[in-house]
């Protein structure tokens, strides 16, 4: 009777899981069938939801009109390097921060991820402004640096948390044995964390390949990622649903797949240290 | 070793000469439309004529755009060589200094040929500060079967009376047919691009001579209230949420009776690969109110330098080329008369194949005629503009005050509320920018 009631309740369970898996995911399964539709069916009402004329056309016509693999190796290019930036500085960071804390530590964690709170739009003249006095508009090394400084306080905060779950013996142990600080870092910590320097590293790549506000008011023709690439398919005046969507499937198309690969890394890394 | 460097050198001089070392590159910012769109891929033409000027385009959404150009052009970024920007900032930025005139776009530009309502949006202190490169007006599109089957006629130039009495007449609910379609999403270029271009037609101003506002005026209340009176009763459901491109696909399906919105989408409606009512769409002129002014606004999307630039005589060159009127006979050569962008030129209305290839191009002369810039309202103003008011504070004013208007078209405010706040915000801002004491 109890194994019945078990079996039940692992089908709600999982039913359950299903149908929020499959809300989550559906605005993007949409944009990916309106990406095979033509323009005039993808504002049809009542929508068809398979049974239309699958069509290549708009894939075509945004390959035709942009240059995707540009568009796509500026994301690439600004994603791994501002990752891989930040995580050059948080590593140092999070190791004071988590075994040699001084007296304000919890302040200055605090005061890193307050400046997650100020609306970007509002730093956005003097920073335009400084770009453009060191020639950094337009360009990927600009981006780097900015997308870095504003996914530093996250990427510091997550390696502060993975860091603090490992014992501070085990350093100890490591300096006793004549380790010097950098053999410490090298050596002893980094592959102990390397779920969660990964699932960081992962979590960031996604955060700056999707970054929409600096990556379109930084740059022009040059170095505009794959956000830039999508905002030149909506328009106010015209029909544009299909193509945007054509768009969209391919901006999208690389970090799905890399999410997919990545999601066990991802999940563990992200559920790290909740359950104590 | 010598030889190696002489190599070297030798070979250095030799692909300075080859390479296109003088090719100037300019980069050209733009909004993403057909006739923008089209332009780029006729750039072989612009690029055979000109081979030291290379061409990069930059294409975005028009919001994106505005606060992308905008920021770029204040603190002389210096990213952009030509911009796309509308008939809003052209008047502002130029007074800011912030553009270079064009009044030196050749010979035979022929700068005259320029339809003069657009012209003079685009002129200040008599200098021309941007090339139009596409114009629109607003006008009624209508259901000529629809309107035969409630046993009316649309007259050519129709006033808003007309316009409730057919919307009432052509209104079938049970079979999800609306008599009339109009924007309803907040935006200072959404819904209220439509209000204040309604509101021009019943006598109703945005400030006074004094630049106070004036939405605690009759005119601007009867405005309101007969707009939600026919949205209400004859309109779809959902329609505070409606912009140009909702209210295109209703139109398309055959939902709506008639439709008041740009002049452009008259290609759409009559196209029929993507329109099922192609066949049935009929034109009018913007309704009024017997006061002398129409309800329909007058855009253009316009081709300026950036001041400060440092290829202004290149950017001239691919400027003077994109507004000319041979551009318009190179996209009818290549694409047909009807996809050559409209609005801009007068000798294109005098063109018999083009009139022939365009059946809504009389109507959109008319529309765009019959709007003026300079004195957009019944009463006069102190400022200059049919749909906006060419103010930089405009854009916030503007976009809140559409906020409070589809507000009361969704019924959560009554239009007194609306019209109370608009007002309130409005004050509370120009008093705050100086205009009033």
């Amino acid at each position: 009777m109890a194994r019945r009631a078990t079996g039940t309740r692992k089908l709600v369970v999982t039913a359950l899981a299903w149908a929020v898996g499959l809300a989550i995911f559906f605005p993007i399964l949409w944009t990916i069938l309106t990406s095979f539709k033509t323009e005039a069916e993808a504002i049809a009402s009542p929508p068809s939801l398979f049974a239309f004329r699958w069509t290549l056309e708009n894939y075509v016509e945004v390959n035709s009109r942009s240059d995707y693999f540009l568009h796509f190796m500026n994301s690439v290019v600004i994603s791994l390097g501002s990752t891989l930036l930040g995580l050059l500085i948080a590593i140092p960071a999070a190791w004071s921060m988590a075994f040699v804390p001084a007296k304000r530590t919890k302040d200055i964690l605090m005061w890193m991820l307050s400046t997650k709170m100020l609306p970007p739009v509002g730093v956005l003249v003097p920073i335009y402004l400084m770009f453009r006095d060191f020639g950094l508009l337009d360009t990927r090394i600009g981006l780097i640096v900015v997308l870095t400084l504003i996914n530093l306080p996250i990427i510091v905060w997550m390696l502060f948390t993975y860091f603090k779950e490992i014992p501070g013996e085990i350093l100890e142990a490591a300096r006793m044995d004549g380790a010097s600080l950098w053999d410490e870092v090298v050596y002893v910590l980094t592959p102990m964390a390397v779920p969660g320097i990964a699932s960081t590293l992962l979590l960031n790549i996604i955060l700056a390949w999707n970054e929409a506000f600096w990556t379109l008011n930084l740059t022009a023709a040059k170095a505009a990622p794959l956000t830039a690439f999508i905002a030149s398919y909506s328009s106010p005046e015209g029909l544009f649903y299909a193509k945007l969507s054509a768009a969209s499937t391919l901006a999208i198309a690389p970090i799905l797949i890399l999410g997919w690969f990545s999601q066990k890394q991802l999940v563990r890394g992200l559920t790290f240290g909740a359950v104590k | 070793m010598t030889t190696f460097i002489r190599a070297l050198l030798g070979a250095t001089a030799i692909s300075l000469a080859v390479s296109p070392a003088l090719a100037e590159k300019l980069t050209i910012a733009t909004v993403n439309n057909g006739d923008m769109i089209r332009m780029q891929k006729l750039t072989d033409d612009f690029a055979a004529k000109n081979p030291d000027i290379e061409l990069e385009w930059v294409t975005l959404e028009e919001n994106v755009l505005r606060q992308r150009v905008t920021t770029d052009i204040a603190t002389k970024g210096g990213q952009y060589d030509v911009m796309t920007i509308g008939t809003y900032e052209a008047p502002i930025w130029a007074k800011q200094g912030w553009l270079v005139a064009l009044d030196d776009l050749g010979a035979d530009y022929d700068v005259d040929d320029l339809l003069p309502a657009i012209r003079g949006g685009l002129t200040v202190d008599g200098k021309l500060y941007a090339a139009p490169f596409y114009g629109e007006s607003s006008m009624v599109m209508y259901r000529k079967d629809l309107m035969e089957k409630a046993g009316l006629t649309m007259p050519d130039a129709p006033t808003w009376d007309f316009i409730k009495e057919a919307a009432a007449a052509m209104t079938d609910k049970g079979n999800e047919v609306y008599g009339i379609c109009l924007r309803g999403k907040a935006g200072w270029g959404e819904n209220m691009a439509f209000l204040s271009a309604m509101a021009n037609s019943y006598g109703a101003r945005w400030f006074d001579m004094d630049w106070k506002p004036q939405f605690d005026s009759e005119a601007w209340k009867a405005t309101l209230t007969d707009y939600l009176d026919l949205m209400n009763n004859y309109g779809p459901p959902g329609a505070s949420s409606n912009g140009f491109n909702e209210n295109l696909a209703l139109f398309q399906t055959g939902k709506c009776g008639m439709w008041i919105d740009a002049t452009v989408a008259a290609s759409f409606v009559t196209n029929p690969n993507d329109s099922q009512v192609a066949e049935h769409v009929g034109f009018a002129l913007a309704p009024d109110k017997g006061l002398g002014k129409r309800g329909n606004w007058l855009w253009a999307w316009n081709l300026a330098i950036p001041a400060g630039s440092q290829k202004t005589e290149a950017a001239k060159k691919f400027i003077a080329w994109a507004t000319s009127k041979e551009y318009l006979e190179l996209v009818a050569s290549k694409e047909g008369w009807a996809n050559v962008p409209p609005g801009t030129r007068t000798s294109l209305y005098e063109n018999e194949n083009y009139l022939e290839a365009a059946p809504f191009a009389k109507m959109t002369l008319d529309s765009i005629n019959a709007a003026d810039p300079q004195k957009p309202t019944v009463d006069e103003v102190p400022y200059v503009g049919v749909q906006f008011v060419a103010i930089p504070e405009f854009q916030g004013i503007g976009t809140a005050v559409g906020q409070q208007f589809s507000a009361a078209l969704a019924g959560t405010v009554s239009a007194e509320q609306a019209l109370q706040s608009a007002q309130q915000t409005t004050e509370r801002t120009m008093r705050r920018a100086g205009y009033i004491k």
